[in-house]
């Protein structure tokens, strides 16, 4: 007798798929200077799914001067009321084309269909509708008394959320009266283009939002435009300094979100059962790929072994496989460099000593595959409990007292994320004062909400993105 | 981890009051022995259970999608599971006879669907039920009876034995008994467990005992994990959600908390407990929910109607009705299954 699954993938029917993208510049789809494509491929296939258009300086400008040309004469001069009922429109089309969104989503990246329908696409829709109610209420998002927009915003997303870090970078810049343009990550821009097809559905000005494909090159020609005002950024701490460095002297704003080495503190009086559901989510969640990922599991020693055995347990139960399925819990890994540089930091992790465990799981053969993976006996002096892997593996490590478990978790150049789990609301409160980390969550871990302001201390960033504290970092104000 | 390290029997004031269990926790020797302190100590060591954890990996775990063969399996797996059951105040001899018929053979034209777990009604009509299956080939199904003063066990301990006893006499093979929530919720955890295990006396190897915990009552996933473990403590075969007469019943939080109960109590134990949800469970679709609730949470070992039951009526013709769907490829309607 055996209950086993039978596959059940979510139909790709939904979506149309272009044989070749061009750039999104002033409202239309149009192609780049000279004739350099890249592709962007199925990381679960390894398919490729279309022919991308690269973006060369000449388009950037060519994007920027847009930008430029919608923020002076339309977007700038329209009534805040006006502003947010484009927002609202957009959050609507979004919603009416949510399953295309998520499939497309899951196609282009690797994650699961069951976190894209889920979270990825509802979120994304959700921080639309929130900065739209902002738009006429700019007074009074902790700015001062005559908040401005900055100008025309230069944005660089990553890869792990696509459409999700577009709605976080978009809305509130939109919201804020800023016109934009976007470069989205190389190995996953489908969601964007279909974006912007979205902004046309929704009559939004040309120029507003501008989309232009590329690689780190493109993000450079973007980063260093002189007629850009603001850079929000959102990816490695290593690309985040070297933009840092190159807005330097500038006069350029800039939100940065970075790594993260989020710790995850587990008091011996933790509701057990719902740890163990935190500690997956909090690791194995969107493959690992979480900036504010609990990536390091702090656990009090005396129910270490406990925790450790309902753990294994529990991992044992996570499906990896098609990410279309509507049954998988963890998909690809998004490219094969993420996949060999997870490999790179894992195997250190066995040369240093720690313990390296894995359910017993059947990877496709074709596609990029990790499987969920813990290493117990982890000590702050590894690589493993230090460098951020941003993959399905997670780093185990104890502690004797409560002061000890701070001491650890704060001792990381990063500062994004940490949780804490106790029955004891007091010890909560106690340890969320002394964590050094911009999100803790408490009893429950990787909670998103376009209401909450999300950043990092530290190497983990600069600035909020969502909340009044996000809203803020997209306008000049306090002066009167 | 606490650890079972054995059980014995004894006689308190002339009566015999078993189990005695001993556990091991942390090295520490305890004994649940009946005793206030015992109990209190033993229930003080679980673990907390937060809520909206729970909840959410309840709703998680709702959007499994069981299709096709994986389908097929569920729907005569559920049939098989479900304690068909009658519990109102206009119950007759007829009205039980017909739904010991439709217990042998759920749809008339087709042989292949499997017979229900159990036949489940008050204890006056346990005796009908029981002459009724042998008569028509029912030999295997077991009649449960629902005892104690079912729904709400407001009575003595000494009405609650009587009534268990008639069931047992009238030929019951399993007892779905109730606790006393007034005690639980005023702390009186002795009379609870104490009630549990006179009942389990009486059962002893004549029936199976399934515990009903009313969780719509306990109102706190934390006093679902406490009961369940006091239950077994005491020694029930079976924790069952509630009795049907209150909502909310087997809401699937609580038959979460329920599965790591007997989860736990198995590791610690080796002993596996049943669980038998009862009350809302009304659709296939509902069903298949608690199925995949079971297999991911206490593990495929519990889907067996020996360790998982359904208490449901409604629930076995929208099977029966999905199961005609996948067979025929369209939707018949309530007049192609029978009615009782």
């Amino acid at each position: 007798m055996t209950f086993e699954y039978s596959p059940a993938p979510e139909s790709t029917a939904i979506v149309d798929i272009r044989a070749q993208y061009g750039l999104f510049i002033n409202g239309k789809f149009v192609d780049a200077k000279g004739s350099k494509t890249f592709n962007t491929i199925n990381p679960a296939t390894e398919k490729v799914l279309s022919k991308i258009a690269h973006a060369q300086a000449s388009d950037v400008d060519k994007a920027v001067a847009a930008a430029r040309t919608a923020y002076t004469k339309v977007w700038s001069k329209m009534a805040p009321q006006e502003r947010g009922k484009y927002l609202f429109r957009i959050a609507r089309i979004m919603q009416e084309r949510a399953r295309e969104f998520a499939v497309l989503e899951t196609m282009d990246n690797g994650k699961p269909i069951r976190e894209t329908r889920d979270i990825d696409i509802p979120l994304a829709a959700a921080h639309f509708f929130y900065h739209a109610g902002w738009a006429d209420k700019l007074k009074y998002a902790g700015a001062g008394d005559n908040p401005r927009p900055h100008g025309v915003v230069g944005q660089i997303i990553p890869w792990n959320f696509p459409l999700l870090m577009l709605a976080w970078k978009i809305a509130p810049a939109l919201a804020t009266g800023n016109t934009v343009v976007l470069k989205p990550a190389e190995t996953t821009p489908l969601t964007a283009l279909l974006f912007a097809e979205v902004c046309q559905q929704a009559g939004l000005p040309a120029g507003v939002v501008n989309i232009v494909t590329g690689d780190g090159a493109t993000g450079s020609a973007l980063v260093n435009h002189p007629d850009i005002d603001k850079i929000a950024f959102t990816g490695s701490t290593g690309v985040g300094k070297g933009i840092a460095r190159a807005i330097a002297g500038t006069g350029k704003s800039a939100t940065l979100e970075l790594g993260g080495k989020g710790a995850n503190i587990v008091f011996d009086d933790s509701p057990i059962d719902q740890t163990v559901e935190g500690i997956v989510s909090g690791i194995f969640f969107n493959q690992g790929h979480v900036c504010c990922a609990g990536s390091r599991l702090l656990v009090q020693e005396n129910v270490h072994d406990e925790l450790i055995e309902k753990l294994k347990h529990r991992i044992s139960q996570i499906r990896v496989g098609d990410p279309l399925d509507k049954n998988t819990d963890l998909g690809a890994i998004n490219s094969a460099a993420q996949l060999a540089r997870i490999k790179e930091i894992s195997s250190s992790g066995d040369a240093e000593g720690a313990h390296r465990w894995s359910p017993e799981c059947a990877l496709p053969e074709k596609g990029f595959w990790y499987p969920p993976t813990i290493f117990t006996g982890v000590t702050q002096a590894n690589r493993i409990a230090q460098e951020e892997i941003f993959g399905p593996v997670l780093s185990v490590l104890t502690f004797r007292t409560p002061q000890e478990a701070i001491d650890k978790a704060n001792n990381t150049p990063y500062g994004l994320s940490a949780g804490v789990w106790t029955e004891k609301g007091s010890r909560i409160l106690w340890a969320a004062k002394q964590l050094k980390a911009g999100v803790i969550w408490a009893n429950t871990f990787n909670k998103f909400d376009p209401a909450s302001p999300f950043g990092g201390y530290k190497e983990s960033g600069w600035g909020r993105e969502g909340g009044r504290h996000g809203l803020a970092a997209y306008l000049k104000g306090g002066e009167k | 981890m606490l650890t079972k390290i054995g059980t014995f029997t004894r006689t308190v004031h002339g009566n015999p009051f078993s189990p005695l269990t001993f556990f091991r926790y942390n090295s520490i020797v305890q004994l649940v022995d009946g005793t206030d302190t015992s109990i209190r100590r033993f229930l003080k060591q679980l673990p907390g259970v937060d809520q909206v954890g729970a909840e959410s990996r309840a709703a998680m775990l709702a959007t499994r999608s069981i299709k096709t063969t994986s389908k097929k399996w569920a729907i005569d797996c559920a049939i098989s599971m479900i304690d068909l059951t009658t519990l109102e105040g206009s119950d007759t001899d007829g009205k039980v006879r017909a739904l010991c018929t439709k217990a042998v053979h759920p749809d008339p034209t087709d042989p292949s669907v499997p017979s229900v777990g159990a036949i489940c009604v008050y204890n006056d009509k346990v005796a009908t039920a029981r002459k009724h299956l042998d008569a028509i080939g029912g030999q295997s199904i077991p009649v449960a009876a629902v005892s104690t003063a079912f729904p709400s066990g407001r009575a003595s301990l000494e009405v609650k034995k009587q009534d268990t006893l008639d069931a047992l006499n009238n030929g019951a093979t399993e007892i779905d008994m109730v606790i006393d929530r007034g005690a639980f919720l005023s702390g009186d955890l002795v009379k609870v467990f104490t009630e549990i295990v006179y009942i389990k006396e009486l059962c002893a190897d004549r029936a199976h005992l399934k515990v009903i915990l009313e969780t719509g009552e306990l109102v706190t996933l934390d006093n679902v994990r406490k009961a369940s473990h006091l239950a077994m403590a005491a020694g029930a075969d079976f924790i069952k959600t509630s009795t049907g007469k209150i909502s909310p019943a087997a809401t699937a939080p609580v038959v979460l908390v329920m599965l790591e109960a007997v989860r736990d109590w198995y590791a610690m134990t080796g002993i596996r407990i049943g669980v038998k949800p009862a009350g809302g469970i009304r659709t296939t679709k509902d069903a298949i929910k608690q199925l995949v609730l079971v297999r991911e949470t206490a593990g495929e070992e519990w889907l067996t109607p020996k360790l998982f039951r359904i208490g449901a009526s409604a629930l076995l013709n929208d099977l029966l009705m999905q199961r005609m769907k996948l067979r025929n490829g369209n939707y018949t309607g309530p007049n192609y299954v029978t009615l009782d």
